[in-house]
């Protein structure tokens, strides 16, 4: 097997384009193994997916709002008006061998693609990989999930029947409440009233060529990114900061992720196949005088619609003009706002840290007990307006009164992230100590001596100096030093007030953070728990006793 | 561990506030663990029965992927099948199914493959700084400088000048070519099709409707007698008329109803005529609870009462729903005394 030379064609292709020297880098790149980072590989395969099965249907579905008078085999809709949209949704669902399967397989990659990229984004979030260099690549991908949602509920408008068309009538009335250029922005962007006739095919290119186009260049950037830092990593044996430990990609990655590709395609194409999504025959061709109760978009517009729900309805009327505050804030402030700070986070932690080191190695979110607090407090936020969205299944379900669900909600999206933020940055604290705790003293054994004094104690084994290493192969995390008021010429140091603020932010990063013990503490916890060990009576005076008792 | 804070390091702040890191410390690096070997790693056997468990669920891949277009064309596009939970389109489901399977069986067999059988050793690589190196920059400074040099650029202000002007320009046609998107607003949002003396019409049946058709309590979604016609002449003309023209006809116990004022004489015997497009963001209203004479909103769930003028009493929506004011004509038809006065659904900012 020892050729020196390429095979025929690999050697055509290898004098035209040089693919030897990119497969020499690349070829055995190493990748750390962790299940967490399997999570941007879902979303990946999904969007495959998504593109696969989206163009199967772009062969049959007609994007046009022309009325026709549908004759296709589905029995209870035949001889109704409705788009060609519409129609030919159903032709795919019903008369096209494959299309319903297509169609529902396409639908749930997406509510799945969207799922994986947020699940992937608090992956990074929690263990820090957006710190630099990666801070870039955060803000990538974020976009990436900002575009993937507008994908997804423009898709989900495209098939024109009453649920979707329910959706796109509220997008279009936060639109035109928008202030000053609302009514004009409907106008251009419907081609004139609601709905109009041009809303499906505009979306349709949109959702097929525009937004998959700008995904597909950011994928493209985002693994780039990914090769270029190379994977981070968990703290472990062998793992420091200038290196990546971990299996190569040919043969392991290659079989694993690819394998791993087959399998997302291949649980997708099973709910396809066993769970019904979106059936559009059931809701019939929109009309603008009608709706369905329990109208429910996706599931990631639901923490929109939440909090346009929970809004009360307060309005401005001055100097001639209305500002619609119950939707201003809610649909056109809030969101924006909150996606900005998501997307702008490692650049506000890396102000506030002041740290401006490249970071390779993952945090464990317990040794960021403020940072993890913070998500935590976004979660909560973000899944109270979510339980916004289904007010009113909520009541039905739970047999409340949809009024005192609303409420309850209109205070706790303020309450609720306060106190998710506090438990959860003690929950980290606790942690970080029994972390401690079990390096100082090791694991219960659950063999109990009873000492000839008649004292009982229990043995502690001391943990492998693998898991130790693991365990403290972290930062010593020191807050902010707020600098002398003025330098040694008595100048005073500028932008006082800012670095006062940054200093304040600093210490509410990391003060309360546990940091690891010292060596000498480790030693002497160990010298404690050989004594303990080896204890003879004899040798316990008071003051020893003491100190077990502490322990 | 309640003196966590003496132990605030021994590092400096110096220009790294946050701390250096100090991973080797206070454990050293003890390396990469041994290696354990897997059975598959240790006894043939085991090894040769992955290998068996691995190709066969590549075989039955195959088989099933094969399945697949037998399936496509043996069963018919509207056979159904009904066994418990899975019951629905055949064809759909046995399509699904075996590609589905034959999907997963590849994944499954390749993963199985991996990390049973091949190499498990885990090996470990240098990274490199992300930035470039000090040399690196020189190079490319230099190289920028004297590019920028060789052009002029910065010498001939007025090419500068002229050009940045024009690229600045051309932003303009991007955006006013786009100018023909939709008409302008108008006076579109203000006007619906209503207008003085147009019959209340059931909106499915289109018969017109007596004030003794209606008992109290009952509430008929209606439209204007004029929107139908629309319908031949314009499919897309008719639901934009009908997204702004729907109504709501509700019969209330006169005792109970209490008018604006200016609004006395816009009711027929109690009976009520109201926009069903939500003051919200323009959902139909459409559940009406009779004994609270209350209709919700389902989008948002904004409730207005409709003896109260269909003021606002919970949910996000902002104004009580226009009302239309009703009278009888001749042959006893509920008829429009006018067009709504004021604009039907979703605020907007020139409203007023």
């Amino acid at each position: 097997m020892a050729t020196k030379e390429f095979p025929p064609p690999v050697k055509w292709v290898d004098d035209r384009l040089g693919i030897g020297k990119i497969g020499k880098k690349n070829l055995r790149k190493v990748f750390p193994d962790h299940w967490s980072f399997m999570l941007g590989e879902i979303a990946l395969y999904s969007f495959i997916i998504l593109i696969l099965t989206g163009i199967f249907l772009t062969f049959w579905f007609r994007p046009s709002m022309a009325d026709v008078e549908y004759q296709g085999s589905y029995s209870l809709l035949k001889g109704l008006h409705m788009s060609e949209a519409y129609a030919s949704t159903l032709d795919i669902s019903f008369d096209v061998r494959g299309g319903l399967l297509m169609r529902q397989i396409h639908h749930w990659a997406a509510v799945l693609f969207i799922a994986a990229m947020m699940v992937h984004l608090l992956r990074i979030f929690f263990t820090g990989a957006f710190r630099k260099p990666r801070e870039l690549n955060w803000v990538i991908g974020f976009t990436m999930l900002f575009l993937g949602i507008i994908e997804g509920f423009i898709g989900y408008g495209l098939p024109d029947d009453l649920l979707s068309g329910t959706g796109l009538r509220i997008t279009q009335g936060m639109i035109q409440a928008s202030p000053v250029i609302g009514s004009y922005l409907t106008f251009f962007i419907f081609g004139g009233e609601f709905p109009g006739d041009d809303m499906v095919s505009r979306f349709f290119t949109v959702h097929v060529l525009l937004i998959p186009g700008l995904i597909l260049a950011l994928v493209t950037a985002h693994l780039f990114l990914v090769v270029y830092h190379k994977h981070t990593q968990y703290p472990g044996p062998a793992c420091a900061c200038k290196n990546v430990v971990g299996y190569p990609l040919m043969p392991v990655y290659m079989a694993k992720a690819g394998g791993f590709f087959f399998v997302v395609f291949g649980i997708t194409a099973l709910m396809g196949a066993l769970m019904q999504i979106n059936p559009v025959w059931l809701y019939g061709p929109y009309n603008p005088a009608e709706v369905t109760a329990g109208s429910q978009p996706d599931w990631y517009m639901g923490w929109l619609e939440g909090s346009v729900r929970i809004m009360p309805g307060f309005e401005s009327h001055f100097w001639g003009v209305t500002l619609s505050w119950n939707l201003l804030i809610p649909a056109l402030i809030v969101p924006p706002l909150f996606v900005t700070v998501v997307a702008l986070y490692p650049f506000i932690e890396g102000w506030i840290t002041g740290d401006k080191r490249e970071h390779h190695l993952l945090d464990r979110p317990r040794n960021m007990p403020t940072r993890t607090g913070i998500g935590a407090a976004f979660i909560t936020f973000y899944g109270l307006l979510w339980i916004g969205g289904g007010n009113d299944v909520v009541a039905t379900h739970f047999g409340i009164s949809l009024n005192h669900v609303t409420w309850f909600l209109r205070f706790a999206v303020f309450i609720g992230p306060v106190l998710a933020f506090w438990i959860t940055r003690r929950i980290a604290i606790s942690l970080q100590r029994a972390d401690n705790d079990r390096l100082l003293h090791g694991l219960e054994s659950g063999i109990i001596v009873r000492l000839p004094h008649g004292e009982y104690i229990e043995k502690h084994t001391p943990i492998s100096k693998y898991e130790a290493y693991a365990l403290t192969a972290r930062d010593r995390t020191l807050p902010l030093e707020i600098g002398p008021e003025t330098d040694e010429n008595g100048v005073a140091a500028p932008r006082r007030g800012l670095t006062k603020i940054r200093a304040a932010l600093s210490r509410f990063y990391f003060a309360d953070s546990v940091q690891k013990p010292t060596s000498e503490e480790i030693e002497e916890a160990h010298a404690h728990g050989d004594h303990e060990d080896h204890a003879h009576a004899e040798e316990l005076d008071d003051a020893a006793r003491d100190q077990i008792t502490k322990h | 561990m309640s003196d966590e804070k003496d132990n605030l390091p021994a590092v400096s702040a110096g220009d790294e506030p946050n701390g250096q890191v100090q991973l080797a410390e206070p454990i050293p690096d003890p390396g990469i663990e041994p290696h354990e070997h897997r059975i598959t790693d240790i006894d043939p056997l085991a090894a040769d029965r992955v290998e068996r468990q691995v190709s066969t669920m590549f075989t039955l891949a195959g088989l099933l992927a094969l399945g697949s277009c037998v399936a496509y064309f043996a069963i018919p596009r509207d056979a159904t099948i009904e066994f418990g939970p899975l019951t629905g389109n055949a064809n759909n489901m046995t399509l699904g199914l075996t590609v589905g399977l034959a999907l997963f069986l590849i994944g499954a067999g390749a993963i199985q493959w991996a990390k049973k059988l091949m190499v498990d050793n885990e090996i470990s690589e240098e990274r490199h700084d992300a930035g470039s190196s000090p040399e690196q920059r020189a190079d490319i400074i230099q190289g920028f400088q004297q590019g920028v040099e060789e052009s002029g650029f910065t010498r001939r202000k007025m090419i500068r000048r002229s050009l940045i002007g024009a690229m600045g320009l051309l932003g303009l046609p991007a955006i006013v070519f786009l100018r023909d998107l939709g008409p302008l607003p108008g006076r579109s949002l203000y006007n619906t099709i209503w207008a003085k003396g147009i019959r209340v019409v059931n909106d499915v049946t289109l018969r017109p409707i007596k004030p003794s058709d209606l008992v109290v309590g009952q509430l008929v979604n209606a439209a204007p007698a004029n929107l139908a016609p629309i319908e031949e002449e314009s499919p897309v003309e008719y639901q934009n008329a009908k997204a702004k023209a729907a109504v709501i006809v509700v019969r209330i116990a006169p005792d109970q109803i209490r008018p604006k004022a200016g609004r006395e004489n816009w009711g027929v015997d109690g009976i009520l005529c109201y926009s069903k497009i939500c003051t919200h963001v323009g959902c139909p209203i459409s559940l009406y609870e009779q004994t609270t004479h209350h209709v919700l909103c389902p989008c948002h769930q904004s409730t207005f009462d409709l003896a109260d003028g269909a003021k606002v009493i919970f949910g996000p929506a902002a104004r009580p729903l226009p009302q239309l004011p009703l009278a009888v004509d001749a042959e006893g038809y509920l008829i429009a005394q006018n067009g709504f006065d004021e604009p039907v659904g979703a605020s907007f900012w020139e409203r007023g």
